[in-house]
């Protein structure tokens, strides 16, 4: 495994107070150093970019998992035993956020927010009267449901599976957007600094869109839970 | 060196089972069966364990304990459902954890397992000839907080440091997946005696990645036989008006017919189901595999839900599933097996024994974590999301289900009155929006909180779910950087100094019962070798010089002698004695049977017989 590079500051090691760059190891004594406090892309060792071959990631984690796994430490110090555990505990954390491509961008997000700051997010008004519209018609079915035993009104059913369809379609627009700004920002190159003018642009448009995504997976899962 | 057994602690049946190199193997008890039915018989002088329990069951019923699983981490209200077929009394309040009533004693579930696991470890002891105090335990998949800890509870109590809790279709997976070699997507399908668990796991060099998994822990075997009881009961009193439901014995009788008629109705079409009743007379049925499939349909379909939401949460279509895997006895049953097949549109695999599987599985953790195997590893989820309870009463969910562990999340409190001194966290598991809906973990709190305006304490909370499934709090002061004071009340477990209590009592049980349990398999012993030295001195005392026949009867009388004693190590003295003795005569007496027998071979030819 390759050491993670420079971006983390000199330490310390634990153990032999020799000098640690960020190795998961230390080089001295071979005892395992604690990984808290850094961002999930730097503990599996990834820059911050936004497109990551799945199958690469996954390797990265059994890896990683190999080296800090509780199992593997039962015969050491309770020291490094616990490290051990923060250590898994935070590999597996970063693995989940970073393996869907969402979760990875909203991290992202929260992770230049620090030099990003200021990013409104606006509430998407042509999206909004679609959704309510469709709310209206599920409350509708709703009350049929609970009033009268078979409340299966066809028309109503016709015009959510329909909705359902529509929004569906728009949900995809929205991911293949959202898509193509996350090669944007990659083409860019991922600096770990402060964000330029248009990596700040790049992430105030995708942060939009994930608050339209959110609305559209909510209304569409409602909509699967009334009409299955 | 320091063994770690594998044990498959079951509702029905428990193995133990250990590494002998790298084949994972069942240890078998003196008659040769590798199940120990989970089953106690409280007796005047002591208690049974297993096969003897369960038979005792039948004239001692209202003192015999079974499926001591279900109970566990439980309360007495979500037991309502068993309490008109169980036997035996269950006793609690309202809050906390339910109690077995035997007689005057009360028992917590915990107590009644480490029995249990007290037979298996001297079952291993024996097989060993030293030792074993630790151990891997499995347990359902789903298995809440409660429930885990519950089972570690019972492996203190029991004398056994339990190293890992491991979930029951991860264990089985591992075993399966070292004899088959396979890769890729499995399903283990695991319906035992009392639990219901379904895992997807990933298969890839030697790493078992579990995607997802679900459940429900009150599914199996003994719901069948409730069904089938619940027949032959009102049959009874349809036939015969006799009201027998709350008889503990008829309770034992007909629960062991029904079981055993479910069993028989895997590999026939029909069984005839035969039980004597206590006025002298016979109930008589005969029973079609489709009655009995017909009463568990509707159970059988329940376990299709939770399979489906793992599915779901593994981002999964059946389609995509390599091979699955069918544990647990009750998946012997061809109704589970067909059902699961359409399912997932393949047939299942079930070529390791379903029964002995999850153990084998065990004993491979086990030598993982002894160090001795380190190309596999087991990455679990935890079945439940955690959450607190926020004002209103809702659900603030902090660790999603199937979530990798172990796993964190950490959480700052602080207070909403001036000086307030202490902060309450209530900690719930569960996938419900109102925390009244989710199952009660514990209660903890903060304690002696500066005193400060309200808001201003900032104190970080730290939940750490660790490789077995259970929940570590921690808390600091995050302005000052030190350890915050923190007192756990478990909503449905033992405290500390609750199982610091059980342990000693039972070290005080275990020295009587360890004395009296080598008394009396010296005494056998003795009586095996008198037996046999006496039947050889009629046969052959003219094949040895006569001052050994003197000599073998100094030492049979001498047996004999120490045989009516209590002292255990006299016993053992004397036997190790007599068989010095009687060595000569014995072989001696081997010599003559050879000889005879190739004799008779060479007559045999040549009369051609």
């Amino acid at each position: 495994m390759e050491p993670r590079g420079a971006a983390l500051a000199l330490d310390l090691c634990w153990h032999c107070h020799s000098t640690v760059g960020g190795e998961y190891f230390c080089e001295q004594c071979v005892k395992v150093q604690p990984i808290h406090g850094e961002d999930y892309f730097t503990v599996l060792g990834l820059p911050h970019r936004l497109e990551i071959d799945l199958a690469d990631l996954e390797r990265i984690y059994h890896d990683l998992s190999r080296k800090f796994h509780p199992d593997f430490y039962r015969g050491k110090t309770s020291r490094e035993q616990r490290i051990s555990l923060d250590n898994s505990a935070t590999l597996n954390k970063a693995y989940r956020t970073l393996k869907d491509p969402y979760a990875r961008v909203e991290y992202l997000i929260h992770l230049k927010e620090r030099s990003c700051r200021e990013i409104p997010s606006q509430p998407p008004p042509d999206l909004l009267e679609e959704i309510l519209e469709t709310r209206e018609a599920l409350e509708e079915l709703r009350h049929l449901h609970r009033t009268s035993g078979d409340g299966r009104k066809p028309e109503l059913r016709a015009k959510l599976f329909d909705e359902r369809s529509r929004l569906g379609e728009k949900n995809r627009e929205v991911e293949d957007r959202i898509q193509a700004l996350m090669r944007r920002w990659d083409a860019l190159g991922a600096g770990e600094g402060p964000c330029t003018e248009s990596q700040r642009e790049i992430l105030k448009a995708i942060r939009d869109l994930l608050s339209h995504r959110t609305y559209l997976q909510n209304i569409l899962r409602e909509i699967a839970e009334e009409t299955q | 060196m320091n063994r770690i057994v594998g044990i498959d602690l079951g509702t029905t049946n428990s193995l133990v089972a250990y590494m002998d190199g790298r084949q994972p193997v069942v240890i078998a008890g003196r008659d040769g069966s590798k199940l120990v039915p989970s089953v106690l018989s409280f007796e005047e002088d002591g208690v049974l364990i297993g096969d003897e329990a369960k038979l005792r069951g039948l004239t001692n019923g209202g003192r015999t304990v079974y499926s001591i699983k279900r109970l566990m981490g439980k309360g007495i209200r979500d037991l309502r459902e068993d309490l008109g077929f169980l036997p035996y009394q269950l006793s609690g309040s309202e809050e906390g954890i339910v109690r077995v009533r035997i007689g005057e004693r009360e028992y917590t579930p915990p107590e009644l397992s480490a029995m249990i696991l007290g037979e298996l470890k001297r079952r291993a002891e024996e097989h060993f000839g030293e030792e074993v105090n630790q151990a891997v335990i499995t347990v359902p998949a789903y298995f809440n907080d409660s429930q885990r800890q519950a089972t570690k509870d019972a492996g203190r109590i029991a004398g056994l440091e339990v190293l890992r809790i491991v979930n029951e279709p991860t264990a089985a997976s591992l075993a399966y997946g070292l004899q088959e070699k396979k890769e890729g997507v499995v399903a283990v399908y695991d319906l035992g005696g009392g639990t219901f668990d379904i895992s997807l796991l990933k298969i890839r060099e030697g790493i078992f990645e579990v995607l997802a998994t679900n459940g429900i822990t009150h599914l199996g075997g003994d719901d069948f036989d409730h069904r089938l009881m619940a027949l032959v009961f009102q049959e009874m009193a349809a036939r015969y008006g006799l009201h027998l439901e709350k008889n503990p014995e008829m309770l034992q009788r007909v629960r062991l017919a029904v079981e055993e008629a479910k069993c028989r109705l895997s590999t026939t079409e029909e069984t005839s189901l035969r039980i004597p009743l206590p006025d002298g007379r016979e109930y008589l049925r005969t029973l079609t595999r489709g009655e009995l499939e017909s009463l568990i349909a509707d159970l059988v379909e329940k376990s299709l839900g939770p399979c489906l939401q793992a599915l779901k949460d593994a981002h999964l279509s059946p389609a995509e599933v390599d091979e699955v895997l069918l544990v647990g006895g009750s998946t012997r049953i061809p109704l589970v097996q067909r059902r699961v097949a359409e399912l997932f549109g393949k047939p299942p695999h079930c070529e390791i024994n379903p029964d002995e599987v999850v153990a084998l599985g065990a004993a491979i953790q086990a030598q993982i974590l002894a160090g001795e195997i380190q190309d596999l590893l087991l990455l679990d989820v935890t079945p439940l999301s955690l959450g607190i309870e926020t004002m209103g009463g809702v659900m603030n969910f902090i660790i999603p289900r199937n979530t990798t562990i172990p796993t964190s999340a950490k959480e700052i409190f602080t207070t909403s009155v001036d000086g307030q001194r202490s902060v309450d966290i209530h900690v719930l598991q569960g996938e419900r929006e109102l925390a009244n809906d989710n199952r009660p973990l514990a209660r903890f709190q903060l304690r002696d909180i500066e005193p400060l305006p309200a808001g201003m304490p900032r104190i970080e909370v730290m939940f750490l779910i660790d490789a077995n499934g259970i929940l570590n709090v921690t808390a600091r002061d995050a302005r000052k950087g030190v350890e915050q004071s923190i007192q756990v009340k478990p909503s449905y477990g033992l405290t500390d100094e609750q199982v610091e209590q059980m342990i000693r009592e039972s070290f005080e049980f275990a020295e009587r019962d360890v004395a009296q349990r080598l008394l009396i398999e010296a005494r056998n012993e003795a009586d095996t070798l008198v037996w046999a030295t006496e039947k050889g001195l009629v046969q052959g005392s003219q094949l040895i010089p006569e001052e050994e026949t003197a000599a073998i009867r100094a030492a049979l009388a001498e047996l004999k002698a120490a045989r009516e004693g209590e002292d255990h190590h006299r016993i053992r003295e004397s036997n190790r004695r007599l068989n010095e003795a009687s060595h000569h005569l014995a072989e001696a007496l081997m010599d003559a049977a050879l000889k005879e027998a190739v004799q008779q071979k060479k007559l045999d030819e040549v009369l051609k017989r």
